[in-house]
């Protein structure tokens, strides 16, 4: 027979000098995922631009001087937004990483392994972020 | 293992979905940030240039794909993230509705975005 009990909210952030790897890598998951699921609904807001390219005059188009064009091209000329792309395949990079963690808890894969892991997922998204900042700051000053 | 930190529940359809589209999630959000930045500078992006990769109708489905699984993992992790922390009753119902409207209505939009950026309309 199996029992139930209220073991209450897991999230007691004012315990958190006692969380353990797993428990850090849950809530860095979810925080990562928060920004993301934000950020897709800005993104898709900009990409809509678009819609007035596409509708507006063909010339604009050629000449590069439509709506979408600009918009993208005048947001990409600003330093703060090359720092904030940074920050988001920072977040994109360990969502990703700790997804195929989690993934691998799920099917029961290296399970005592799974701390180790995310130490694993972290140290990868700092040199994948480290080693993608030229090309992001490509072309931009502040 | 004695306990388990989720926030789904386990075996049930929307556990299932999640998993499913985070490993298609895995493959195509990494070939997006490599065809955007890497491949084609973000800074580089023309409305021209978008259009020819997205009038490709297998790029375009990809993209569809992509957003139609982004939008439903991202509500339906907030949906679930917000029951684990305790969301019980009319609140629940009341923020599945708002979630479910929001995530409709982001990939209405952005299906319309990418009809346009192909030269559909």
């Amino acid at each position: 027979m199996s029992q139930s009990y209220n073991r209450g909210l897991i999230e007691d952030f004012g315990r958190w000098k006692e969380f353990s790897a797993g428990m850090w890598a849950w809530i860095f998951h979810k925080f990562t995922g928060w920004m993301l699921i934000g950020y897709l609904f800005t993104h898709i807001a900009v990409l809509s631009t678009a819609i007035g390219a596409a509708a507006g005059d063909p010339a604009a188009i050629q000449q590069e001087t439509d709506v979408y064009t600009t918009t993208i091209q005048g947001l990409e000329s600003l330093f703060i937004i090359r720092v904030l792309e940074v920050g988001l395949l920072a977040v994109a990079v360990f969502h990703i990483l700790n997804g195929l963690r989690l993934l691998m808890v799920d099917l029961g894969v290296g399970l005592s392994a799974q701390d180790k892991s995310f130490y694993a997922s972290l140290v990868l998204t700092g040199i994948i972020t480290i080693a993608s900042v030229p090309t992001f700051m490509d072309g931009v000053a502040i | 293992m004695a306990e388990h930190y989720s926030s789904f529940t386990r075996g049930g359809t929307g556990w299932l979905l999640q998993r499913i589209t985070a490993a298609f999630l895995i493959v195509v959000l990494a070939f997006h940030f490599f065809q955007l930045h890497f491949v084609n500078h973000a800074a580089d992006v023309t409305f021209a240039g978008t259009q020819a990769r997205m009038e490709n109708v297998g790029y375009f489905v990809t993209m569809v794909l992509f957003l139609i699984a982004g939008t439903f993992h991202g509500v339906n992790g907030v949906y679930n993230a917000l029951v684990n922390q305790g969301l019980e009753g009319t609140q629940k119902k009341v923020v599945l509705a708002v979630l479910s409207l929001a995530g409709i209505a982001l990939i209405a939009q952005g299906i319309w975005v990418a009809v346009a950026m192909a030269g559909w309309t």
